[in-house]
């Protein structure tokens, strides 16, 4: 039995991911394949691979990819360009967050997707209307986050900055940000993954393209194949860009590994 | 004898009490000045307002009665005029020593050119040549210490305020800091003020110690230490120094015996 806590070698942990993987890979085919599922409810691996090479050459899926990558990107940039900032002021200003903190907080709870029919009402079923779903749903958590963060910021390092002849503004952009800003990143990571989720609601309905859109589509078709692909691409999307989004916080925040 | 750089006048501080307890009196007005490139050592036992004196020297606290002159202005807040070193360690985590030693510079505006000069004039005194691109984290407690202080000296302050730098080293080390400190001290002869609860370091270091006693904290002794200079940590088994560290041992246990009886 391993120790608690003791860390396991860089080839154990790739060969112990890959595996869960293969056994979850395994019980669907078996399931599946071992006829103990009916294949109008659950297409077997096999049948989903060829239906997600079909969809990739024949249908244009690979549009569909780009559009939903598009919105979730667009949305969540707009939020976080938005939010970064308030939530910085927020964590730093005590009045402000005072001022603020109480409507974010509630706003936090109010779901995006039940947006979703109000938003059509409002911006029609373009784009304008998924980004912000994407927007609303990421806004709100990324703000109250970052002024968390920030609010627990080390006094004693503020403390020092002061007698080293800081001014108050000069606090907040030499200690406050570079003091956060890798938890800021961890931040955006975290609720960029939720933005995937909102982001398939969103062309759940109204929509005339996306993976959502494919997905719904392969409903009235029984297509369960295809269904299944669409949501396990979501699912590789994610790791993709939660991969990246790591490597690059290691790049830019070396201190914190050193 | 040049003249008073710091006075520190009838300064008080009272605590609120926590949840509607009793206000905690952490410092009796107080009264002490500190002459011009004096070397002066703060010495108490734990919880007797030390660090609140400092702190209200530094402008990280407001006193509830008296004030503070530094040169003849009252302090109203921090300020670049004094350096202050904490017991904990303050490094920036994400910049440099060399990064971390120019902090202050920066901020004055001071062009990169002249602030490396100074960066590396302080980072060779403290004997951390060859360090200037690691980061904290990758520094041992003692050598975090001394670049706070170069940090500290770099930005060439009126007094240097130190809150128990060496607390949490192991004896080798702190005797080692100790030395540093004292050399540099030598050197420049820039006026010092110095907390510790070790009766040794105390008056190794000091021109002038200043006992305190326990809660509520007041000075209690102010006592001056004529050893000569250069001081070498043979000093500290001289019959002289044996002497003082008698006569303070004396004063704080006094201190505490008297603090026992009135509680
Ligand atoms: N922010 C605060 N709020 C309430 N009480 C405080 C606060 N800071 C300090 N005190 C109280 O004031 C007294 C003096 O504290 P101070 O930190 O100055 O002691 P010290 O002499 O530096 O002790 P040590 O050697 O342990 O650092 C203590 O009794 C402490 O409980
Ligand atoms: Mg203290």
């Amino acid at each position: 039995m391993p120790r608690p806590l003791e860390p396991v070698s860089q080839g154990t942990r790739v060969v112990l991911g890959i595996s869960f993987f293969v056994l979850f890979f395994a019980a669907w085919a078996f399931a599946t394949l071992g006829g103990f599922v009916s294949r109008t409810f659950l297409a077997d691996p096999i049948t989903m691979v060829q239906d997600g090479w079909l969809l990739l050459t024949r249908f244009g899926f690979m549009s569909d990819i780009g559009v939903t990558v598009w919105r979730v990107v667009g949305g969540f940039v707009l939020a976080s360009v938005i939010a970064v900032p308030l939530g910085i002021m927020m964590g730093a200003y005590k009045s402000f967050e005072a001022f603020l903190e109480p409507f974010v907080s509630f706003a936090r709870y109010l779901p995006a997707s039940a947006f979703v029919p109000l938003l059509i009402l409002w911006a029609g079923i373009g784009e304008m209307q998924k980004l912000l779903v994407i927007f609303i749903g990421s806004v709100f958590q990324i703000i109250l986050m970052v002024a968390v963060a920030v609010g627990n910021t080390r006094r004693d390092l503020v403390e020092a900055a002061y007698t080293l002849g800081s001014s108050d503004r000069s606090v907040v952009r030499r200690v406050l940000i570079p003091a956060n800003a890798p938890e800021i990143a961890e931040i955006l990571r975290l609720v960029l993954g939720w933005a995937w989720t909102y982001v398939i609601v969103a062309e759940l309905i109204g929509s005339s393209s996306g993976i959502g859109h494919m997905i719904i589509d392969s409903q009235a078709l029984l297509a369960t194949g295809q269904m299944i692909f669409g949501i396990i691409v979501i699912g590789v999307i994610g790791l993709i860009s939660d991969f990246l989004f790591k490597a690059l916080n290691r790049s830019l925040f070396p201190w914190r590994l050193a | 004898m040049t003249g008073t750089i710091l006075q520190i006048d009838s300064v008080s501080r009272v605590f609120p009490g926590v949840r509607g307890g009793t206000p905690v009196r952490a410092l009796e007005p107080t009264n002490l000045q500190v002459a011009e490139n004096d070397f002066i050592t703060i010495l108490g036992p734990s919880g007797c307002g030390k660090s609140t004196l400092l702190r209200i020297v530094a402008g990280l606290d407001r006193p509830s009665g008296g004030r503070v002159l530094l040169n003849g202005r009252e302090i109203k807040g921090p300020g670049a005029d004094r350096g202050m070193v904490f017991q904990s360690y303050t490094l920036f985590p994400w910049l440099t020593i060399a990064e971390n030693i120019a902090y202050g510079l920066r901020e004055k505006g001071m062009p990169k050119s002249q602030r490396q000069d100074i960066v590396a004039s302080y980072t060779e005194k403290v004997g951390l040549r060859g360090f200037e691109n690691h980061y904290p984290k990758q520094l041992s407690g003692g050598m975090q210490q001394r670049t706070a202080i170069a940090r500290a000296l770099a930005n060439d302050p009126a007094i240097l305020l130190l809150d128990e730098p060496f607390g949490a080293l192991d004896n080798q080390t702190r005797g080692l800091m100790q030395e540093l400190l004292l050399g540099i001290w030598e050197r420049e002869r820039k006026t010092v003020l110095f907390v510790t609860h070790d009766i040794e370091e105390a008056i190794f270091l000091a021109s002038r110690v200043v006992v305190m006693s326990a809660r509520p904290g007041r000075i209690k002794a102010d006592i001056s230490v004529e050893l000569p200079h250069p001081r070498h940590y043979t000093m500290k088994t001289t019959p002289e120094f044996s002497a003082l560290k008698a006569q303070l041992t004396e004063e704080i246990r006094h201190e505490a015996l008297e603090a026992d009886v009135a509680h």
